[in-house]
């Protein structure tokens, strides 16, 4: 996966192991979807079974935890906020990836999304869970967690309590989005999966399919009630994004504690999920790409694509960074300019200026570069975003929980005066952390066993002219300049290319 | 100058609990009608023990004369005897201090009991709550450890059981927010003002065990406050003869601890210029 080439002609895909010579047919949609439903690869028992084995090893964890109290993780007095605060910003912020690629694609009209999201939306619906469990560790008193679901003690004024609320609302969002698209396509596969087929799996694919797409035959009221479903979800499910990280953001914004009441903090964290859920679609793509032989449908340029959006992101984040960290330093009132320093050059100077390399400089670097500018480049550079970001988190997280409020005015401007708590990371949270990283390759690897991991109903509808913004708008099936009948078959890969290679003018979204 | 707020005397200033209240009358809450009420119900409660003459019988305050504090932290240890608490449990902390001219001072601080107090708005599950003489007290079997009030408390004046607590014998109270001994693990704990002692006629651990008289517990009802060295003063005198001021006032919580500082001490950080 080397093209280094992003905006140039089609008809060069001579790093792709051979596969595509002309535009995939349509047959080979169907086909390449189903594979990880019909086949059975040989890694795929072992690979769940080692992610598994490190989901139990923190699960184990946490039971250790539970037994010992939270002064296991590595807490304490001064320290009463750290990774777990940092994992549940970080985990629920990746999934805002099926957001970005679905609906703000989607919205945009910018067609080469279509063989991503499947695989986007069902990377954010599974991170999104994992990341609201980090709410039990997180918790001194996880057995009093039903306190939370139990309204006469809700205080309405809590953000903790707002927290719950939006996330619960995006989780329930994401599942609608995620099932949306899935009606036609379980459709389609009922009818590819073979009737002797037997066993458990056989039986609960037909189960499902039957489920969704029972009432499904494609008619045209049925695609114009869907598209505008699928069309109204996916403007819903932006401000819902915003709502969740904002909110995450309000419960250590609302507070006088110095790093932490920040006006900037809701961008900054809305900001933030943006950047991490992009980088790991791009990681999830490459993997699904590789495992599951997709490289007729994902091209190395889709992930360059996502890499612009990637950078994008990246740098509105670091001006944030900036932005905060300057005044806060500048403004020099005592609690503000002490975790600046501490941050830059004081104790933690190691965790900051490694995000500011890993996931703020090199991802702008390779991006600007041609010659790094590749599937591969994007990949790496994804990686570095999701592992550096989490990294930041901490350094946003930890500063501010361990500074001293209570200290003496004259000493307060040095870098180490007053008693700074530390926070002494233990294996426990480690672990746990390990293992919520590997429960999202380990639930990808089962929904696929389940659903099919191309949107074929959109591919196809894309390929065949019948594109969801025209019939939305009631207006004719016409695109463009060209005629209905002369459209190329646009799926995958190939639809990436025509738009690519010419750009706006004579685009299929030129003419509009 | 710092002036002080006596309980009758309703703060001019745009409080939190006024923000909020602003907030749901302007439609400003994102959860809809709910939220907005459940916004007003939180205010209206505690609000009628700032702005409105107090039904209750006291209104506790703590008066702390620096000019006599010799750091021997004898309080620390009272209380965390009396209460069994953990070494790092300060729920009374004595820090040691340097003011403008560079000598040299001990403050102890004890929970601030705050007429606005930033902890109670911010608990998911009402497990923080006010009581009509003025004392914020901690529902421990209501607790699900956030830990969001250690974050919103401006004085660092609460305290997690990271672990077991210390075990404690049977205790002359029973086991409730006003006596919270045995502490429970996973749980947020801080300073009571031993609330359960007060009826009793008891003064607070701290204060009893101070050698020096340089804790007093008052009562601003009745305009006076007791050491323990037996010194009782009259509240509103002791407090403007001696130019009083309340720690990190500029926060708007309205701490009911009354500092009286021996050599022009500002404890208001915020204002503090180096």
């Amino acid at each position: 996966m080397s093209e280094p080439r992003g905006t140039t002609g089609a008809g060069e895909h001579t790093g792709i192991e051979g596969r595509v010579d002309g535009p995939p047919a349509l047959e080979e949609v169907r086909v390449a979807a189903m594979r990880p439903v019909l086949e059975s690869p040989r890694w795929w028992w072992p690979a769940v079974a080692v992610l598994g084995a490190i989901v139990v090893a923190g699960i184990v964890a946490w039971v250790v935890q539970v037994g010992d109290g939270l002064g296991a993780a590595g807490y304490n007095n001064t320290a009463f906020w750290a990774v777990y605060e940092a994992d549940l910003v970080a985990f629920i912020g990746v999934s805002y990836g099926g957001a970005v690629v679905s609906a703000i694609l989607r919205i945009t009209k910018a067609t080469w999304r279509a063989p991503l999201t499947r695989i986007a939306e069902a990377t954010a619906l599974v991170t999104l869970p994992v990341g609201m469990l980090f709410i039990v560790p997180h918790l001194g008193s996880p057995w009093r967690i039903w306190e939370l679901v139990w309204p006469p003690y809700w205080n309405l004024s809590s953000p903790i309590l707002w927290d719950f609320f939006a996330v619960s609302t995006y989780l329930l969002a994401t599942i609608v989005f995620f099932y949306l698209p899935l009606i036609p396509d379980a459709a389609i596969a009922r009818g590819l999966l073979e009737p002797g087929r037997r066993g458990l799996r056989a039986r609960v694919c037909r189960r499902l399919y039957q489920t969704l797409g029972d009432r499904w035959d494609g008619n045209p009221s049925q695609r114009r009630m869907l598209h505008a479903a699928i069309g109204l979800v996916a403007i819903m499910i932006i401000p819902m994004a915003v709502s969740v990280h904002s909110v995450l953001s309000f419960a250590f914004a609302s507070s006088s504690r110095p790093g932490y009441a920040e006006t900037i903090f809701p961008v900054y964290f809305v900001v933030a999920a943006l950047y991490t859920g992009v980088a790991l679609v791009v990681l999830s793509l490459a993997a699904c790409r590789r495992l599951y032989h997709l490289e007729a449908f994902i091209h190395p340029r889709h992930l360059v694509r996502l890499g612009f959006l990637l950078v994008a992101f990246g740098a509105a984040y670091l001006y944030l960074t900036f932005t905060e960290y300057l005044i806060d330093g500048y403004s020099g009132t005592t609690g503000n300019a002490a975790w600046v320093r501490q941050v830059l050059i004081g104790r933690y100077w190691i965790p900051f200026w490694f995000y500011f390399v890993a996931a703020g400089v090199v991802p702008l670097v390779i991006m600007a570069v041609r010659r790094l500018r590749t599937g591969r480049g994007v990949v790496v550079a994804s990686g570095l975003v999701v592992f550096a970001m989490w990294v930041k988190r901490l350094v946003i997280v930890i500063p501010p929980a361990t500074e001293p409020l209570v200290r003496s005015p004259l000493a307060a401007t040095g870098v180490l005066a007053g008693n700074w708590g530390t926070y002494h990371f233990t294996w426990v949270p480690i672990a746990i952390t390990i293992a919520a990283t590997a429960a999202i390759p380990l639930a990808l690897l089962i929904v696929f066993r389940f659903v099919p991991i191309l949107p074929i109903a959109e591919m196809e509808e894309l390929a065949a002219g019948l594109e969801e913004p025209a019939e939305t708008a009631g207006a004719p099936v016409l695109r463009g300049d060209q005629g209905p009948g002369s459209a190329p078959v646009v799926i995958g890969a190939s639809s990436f290319r025509t738009s690519v290679s010419l750009p706006d003018t004579t685009g299929k979204e030129g003419a509009r | 100058m710092t002036r002080l707020h006596g309980p009758e005397e309703s703060p001019v200033v745009l409080g939190r609990r006024g923000f909020l209240r602003g907030a749901a009358l302007g439609g400003l809450g994102l959860a809809g009608a709910g939220a907005l009420a459940g916004l007003v119900e939180a205010g209206t409660p505690a609000s009628a023990t700032t702005s409105a003459p107090a039904k209750a019988a006291h209104q506790w305050a703590m008066v702390i004369d620096l000019r006599y504090c010799n750091g021997c932290k004898l309080c620390t240890t009272a209380c965390q005897t009396a209460h069994y608490l953990h070494a790092d449990q300060t729920w009374i902390d004595v820090f040691s201090m340097r003011d403008a001219a560079g000598d040299s001072y001990f403050m102890p601080r004890p929970c601030m009991m705050c007429e606005d107090p930033p902890c109670v708005p911010v608990c998911p599950v009402k497990a923080n709550f006010r009581t009509d003489e003025g004392l914020t007290l901690v529902r421990q079997d209501r607790c699900i450890g956030t830990r969001i009030c250690m974050n919103a408390c401006p004085y660092q004046a609460r305290y997690f059981n990271w672990g077991p607590p210390r075990p404690a014998p049977r205790q002359p109270f029973p086991q409730e927010p006003a006596w919270p001994v045995p502490q429970v693990e996973g749980t947020v704990g801080k300073c009571v003002d031993c609330a359960a002692m007060l009826p009793a006629g008891k003064l607070p651990e701290c204060v009893s065990h101070c050698p020096m008289g340089v804790l007093y517990l008052g009562d601003l009802e009745s305009d006076v406050a007791v050491n323990g060295l037996g010194n009782t003063i009259e509240l509103s005198t002791f407090l403007e003869d001696n130019n009083a001021v309340k720690f990190k006032e500029s926060y708007g919580t309205h701490p009911r601890v009354f500092y009286i500082p021996g050599d022009g001490q500002d404890l208001d950080l915020d204002a503090e210029s180096t």
